[in-house]
């Protein structure tokens, strides 16, 4: 177990390392740092003093140092396009960010799970095809037309909900919250949707089939056979034995909807990172595009840590196959 | 697997006549979703194919459009014309028209970005599980390194960068090929997992081994004895990642860091429409959004068909 565990851990901090290095060329090769942040009027001299003044003389080596203990201290530099610290920016839109994804999360699994439970245990019900249809439709859309088509039914036509911005925000110290305000809560909802859509039709492809593999298996038939109740046997048994792959899918999707996010959020002008991100790659904002990589790259790799160290504590066959795998 | 019509070193003559009988027809016969998908599929390619000799009106000639005829509704509206059946853009460009040249560039993307991942994933993978020790491990684990993030996310970074390095000038005219570039090197994982995978299979099989006997060189028993047992495989996943390739384009594109509005996709060109989806006129963004809807629906419909059908588990 503990050897598993370092043995995770390491491989980690080789993916974090890969993507400092790669988050480090970017910002050191991919146009000249000094470039952006001076005129065009600045005589040779002046851009070499502050050449030197930032390091960028000093080997590539130390320079790579020098970065990777910035990025530990949430320290990327200035941003070319806005000429404000890149660490400022993101904390301010982290929290729009972060708020959209736990809300999608919740709708596809408020959604999803019913819906898979139904289409797992009545398979040939109509509404169950009309739910695969549904779905199948949800994998086939782009995120970004599903936001369209949202916007156009529910803000052109119907003129019901807002179709861009967060709405009112409170402050709660350095966060800022839109899940107070009746408008704040109004603008997160075809977003949310938008953005929870793919994970919701997945979960229910994914309930229903641990479903109808649960159902077929022994223990239910035993289960059956005791006379247990039909309510006692789908939830209390079955349903609970498909919980393992489905949270286990969640936490490893969670990194894809904070990716997603950055396609739900220009559709939706959402005033969170990934929009900010993308305006970063249009004008090859460097320093920006350096710390969001950085950042979600510390995320993803947190999430599949964390998942995996669940997934052994939780199933104890890994642990032995584990073993045999060092 | 010997069913199907993949194992190339059968005779043409022979080939077809099992085609005819194989199970995979059968299956396809047996499903009408399956045909009206490929049917659908078979139009969108034919139209691609042929949009400069059958649309009403070539889009990107600024000289044969009329500024007069912009914004015009679809036919079926009170104030539209059945010149333009699905009505015209802010520069009076046929929709119909414009969707027939966008559907040329986002396949056009679609298959090259294909061919692309998948050449560089079954190579690697093939090298990965025939050569084995460090070499393996080097390539899985950047494959590893590379599944932790969503190719979308990989293909804009790369997008990105590479327009960075560029000329402003020329970016432009690179935009098919950097995009083509971007997504398939966003995709090469699956190939190189599931080539590698089978290859350690067959690799101990007794005819490889025998061919190893006779002398034959590493890269033809690649090529001729295992490659052809991975090809079923391959083919579902080409299908469904042709899908999710033209998904790729028109995201990048609409986003606006794929193909540029001069020779628009799909996707640029529902970025163009939905400036002008609360001005009113919706038919810019729409119809080419249900496009794009149709292709990738019918798409993803044959990929899960043929998984199924290549699937003898299932059958």
């Amino acid at each position: 177990m503990l050897a598993f565990m370092i043995r995770r851990l390491l491989q980690s901090i080789l993916v974090m390392f890969v993507v400092a290095l790669i988050a480090f060329l970017l910002f050191r090769f991919v146009g000249d740092p000094v470039n952006q942040m001076v005129g065009i009027e600045t005589s040779v001299e002046e851009r070499e003093a502050l050449r030197e003044r930032l390091g960028l003389n000093d080997p590539v080596l130390t320079q790579f140092v020098r970065f990777i203990a910035g990025a530990a201290q949430f320290e990327f530099g200035i941003s070319y396009q806005f000429k404000r610290p890149v660490a400022q920016m993101i904390s301010e839109r982290f929290p729009a960010t972060l708020e959209l994804s736990i809300m999608s999360a919740i709708f596809a699994l408020l959604v999803g799970i019913p819906m898979g439970v139904y289409t797992g245990l009545k398979r040939d019900a109509w509404l169950s095809k009309i739910f695969l249809t549904v779905s199948l439709v949800g994998i086939s859309l782009p995120t970004f037309l599903i936001g369209i088509l949202l916007i156009f039914l529910f803000a052109v036509q119907l003129q019901v909900l807002p179709s861009f911005g967060r709405g009112e925000v409170v402050k709660l110290g350095f966060w800022s919250t839109g899940l107070l305000t009746t408008s704040g809560l109004k603008a997160l909802i075809l977003p949310s949707i938008t953005l929870g859509l793919f994970q919701m039709t997945l979960i229910m492809r994914l309930v229903r089939s641990e479903m109808l593999e649960v159902m077929r298996t022994d223990f239910i038939k035993f289960a059956r056979a005791r006379g247990l109740s039909r309510r006692a046997i789908n939830f209390g048994h079955a349903l609970k034995n498909t919980m393992i792959p489905v949270l286990t899918i969640t936490g490893l999707q969670l990194g894809t909807v904070i990716a997603f996010a950055i396609i739900t959020e220009t559709v939706f002008s959402w005033p969170g990172m990934g929009l900010l991100f993308l305006q970063a790659v249009q004008n090859v904002d460097i320093p920006i595009m350096a710390a969001y990589l950085m950042l979600i790259g510390f995320l993803f790799v947190l999430i599949n840590l964390i998942v995996d160290l669940l997934y052994v504590m939780v199933d104890p066959r890994i642990r032995v196959d584990s073993k045999q795998a060092l | 697997m010997s069913e199907t019509p993949l194992t190339p070193r059968a005779g043409e003559q022979n080939a077809l006549l099992r085609f005819l009988d194989s199970d995979i027809l059968y299956s396809f016969r047996q499903s009408k979703l399956t045909m009206l998908a490929a049917a659908v599929t078979a139009s969108y390619f034919l139209i691609a194919l042929f949009s400069p000799w059958i649309a009403p009106q070539n889009p990107f000639d600024l000289a044969g459009l009329n500024l007069l005829d912009s914004l015009t509704p679809p036919s079926w509206h009170p104030d539209g014309v059945p010149e333009f059946p699905l009505g015209t853009d802010d520069q009076g460009r046929d929709m119909l028209s414009a969707i027939m040249y966008g559907s040329r560039i986002s396949l056009a993307v679609g298959f090259a970005s294909v061919a692309f991942a998948a050449t560089l994933g079954i190579s690697l993978g093939l090298i990965s599980g025939y050569v084995g020790g460090a070499v393996d491990t080097v390539i899985m684990r950047i494959a590893d390194i590379q599944l932790t993030f969503p190719s979308i996310l990989i293909a804009l970074l790369i997008d990105g960068t590479v327009s960075g390095l560029l000329p402003s000038v020329a970016r432009e005219d690179t935009a098919f090929w950097v995009l083509t570039f971007s997504i398939g090197l966003s995709f090469w994982v699956q190939y190189a997992r599931t080539v590698r995978s089978s290859v350690l299979v067959e690799k101990d099989r007794e005819y490889v081994q025998a061919a190893r006997l006779i002398g034959l060189k590493p890269l033809t028993i690649m090529a001729r004895h295992v490659l052809p047992n991975v090809l079923g495989p391959v083919l579902v996943i080409a299908t469904i990642n042709l899908a999710l390739a033209v998904i790729t384009e028109a995201t990048l594109s609409f986003l606006g860091v794929g193909i540029p509005v001069t020779q628009p996709s799909l996707g640029t060109l529902i970025r163009i429409g939905n400036n002008f989806l609360f001005s009113g006129e919706w038919w810019i963004t729409i119809f080419p959004g249900v496009a794009l809807a149709i292709l990738v629906l019918s798409v993803n419909l044959l990929g899960d068909w043929l998984r199924d059908a290549l699937n003898p588990k299932l059958r």
